[in-house]
């Protein structure tokens, strides 16, 4: 099958490479790209774990092909640091409150949790379980990414994390 | 799981999109949103020889208002219908049942006109069409053509789209005002198809029912209006007997594929739940 020359900007920077019209978009980005932190946990579109954010959309990026993202503006997991090279607020948030275990599922939470924020700065606990349910941890459970994600919610408002009542 | 090769087209027109798709017969497929087709490419079990990506076309994704009905492209995302403040306002169901498909980022890629004709029983939206009384508008190689929604629909993935057809906007009358509406949908999990959903739009008059119309999802191969059913509580208070009485009338033209949500009793049985409970919240939403 011919291949097709297709061109995007990921993290910020001009990319291009030769795609078969089959090609995944997350193949693209991983094999292409050599950008692995983008993760397959399921290539059935339930995990999550390849989600980027594609044009101000989260998106899952094992169920698109990469020749429907030229000309795209895409985020991966290794452009959500800070300019100077410190950690986001989402990324210091899983860290300081353990919002990852075996850290599978992790790049694909925070690209998620980035664009809830965009779009909701200031969720409800119940918002930010609605709004990651389309990402799965098959370590234990959900309960310390919700706080890292309220952890991060708090510092991108200035104000200061104070966990919820048990 | 990478799926067979296929040719990939962008057309910027629909009647490109038609051209290809007349011209390429049944080794083509349109690709809208892709998360029910792009899946079953990758497990193999669709294996077109042509994609049409509709992505490239202009203005199929815009939400209107055509005097008492609503307008709305066939590539609207669901997160623009959840997005849009005029669907909230005049079809607030649509809304509601947006919410409940799949998950944030599918919600993000997957179309109504996706949704509507794929033909999959399990799609959440054309029971919804056919409750509501919404029209399809297809263009074909010999020109536009309007059908009701609840004329599409002719078996599991067989709707009445002919070869070289494109369905390109929904047109949907809005309900009268005070209507209450609710779409019940029992599923294993966040993302899962329904095991048994209903959508109710009903009106109340004097504190009994006025008009009603109820939808069964993936309750037979087909989407479903429970039309006896809906008889059934037209001039009633909604009285426990009542709401018995209409999900008997609804469990009795259910025929459920048994599946892994459940044997064919089991689904019958929590579809006429779905029924009542959608009867219950539709009526205490009824001003």
């Amino acid at each position: 099958m011919a291949k097709t020359h297709v061109t995007m900007k990921v993290n910020g920077a001009e990319v291009e490479g030769l795609v078969e019209p089959r090609t995944l978009l997350v193949h693209f980005i991983r094999e292409n790209l050599q950008l692995t932190g983008t993760h397959i946990g399921c290539e059935t579109t339930h995990c999550g774990a390849c989600t980027v954010d594609l044009n101000g959309m989260s998106v899952k990026s094992c169920t698109m092909f990469a020749v429907q993202a030229a000309g795209a503006d895409i985020l991966t997991i290794e452009g959500v640091a800070n300019a100077d090279g410190t950690l986001s607020a989402l990324q210091e948030g899983f860290r300081m409150m353990h919002g990852l275990q075996c850290g599978f599922c992790t790049p694909g939470m925070i690209i998620r949790a980035q664009r809830l924020l965009q779009e909701n700065p200031n969720p409800s606990e119940e918002e930010i379980r609605m709004g990651i349910s389309g990402n799965i941890c098959r370590c234990t459970g959900y309960q310390n990414i919700v706080r890292a994600i309220q952890y991060a919610a708090a510092k991108i408002n200035g104000v200061e994390f104070q966990e919820a009542a048990e | 799981m990478i799926p067979g090769s296929f040719s990939y087209h962008r057309p910027t027109t629909v009647a490109d999109a038609v051209k290809l798709l007349s011209t390429l017969g049944d080794d083509a497929r349109a690709l809208a949103g892709g998360h029910s087709l792009i899946p079953m490419m990758k497990l193999r079990l669709a294996t077109p020889e042509h994609l049409v990506d509709l992505h490239g076309i202009d203005g199929l994704n815009a939400i209107r208002r055509d005097g008492n009905r609503i307008v709305i492209g066939a590539m609207t995302t669901q997160h623009q219908l959840l997005a849009s403040d005029e669907i909230a306002r005049s079809l607030p169901i649509l809304h509601e049942t947006a919410l409940l498909i799949a998950d944030p980022q599918v919600r993000y890629m997957g179309t109504i006109g996706g949704n509507v004709a794929n033909g999959d029983p399990g799609n959440d939206m054309p029971a919804l069409m056919m409750t509501l009384g919404a029209s399809y508008q297809l263009e074909g190689p010999t020109g536009p053509r309007e059908i009701a929604a609840s004329e599409f629909y002719q078996g599991a993935y067989f709707t009445a789209l002919e070869p070289g057809e494109l369905l390109t906007s929904i047109s949907i009358p809005v309900p009268a005002a005070g209507h209450g509406y609710a779409y019940e949908k029992l599923k294993r999990k966040v993302g899962d198809y329904a095991t048994a959903a209903a959508a109710v739009i009903l009106t109340m008059a004097g504190g009994k029912v006025a008009s009603c119309a109820i939808g069964l999802t993936n309750l037979h191969e087909t989407p479903l209006l429970a039309t006896d059913a809906a008889q059934a509580v037209i001039g009633t208070s909604l009285d426990d007997a009542t709401l018995k009485k209409a999900a008997a009338a609804a469990v009795a033209i259910m025929s459920p594929a048994a599946d892994a949500r459940g044997p064919v009793e089991y689904r019958k049985h929590v579809g006429g739940i779905m029924v009542t409970r959608a009867l219950k919240r539709a009526a205490g939403r009824a001003g």
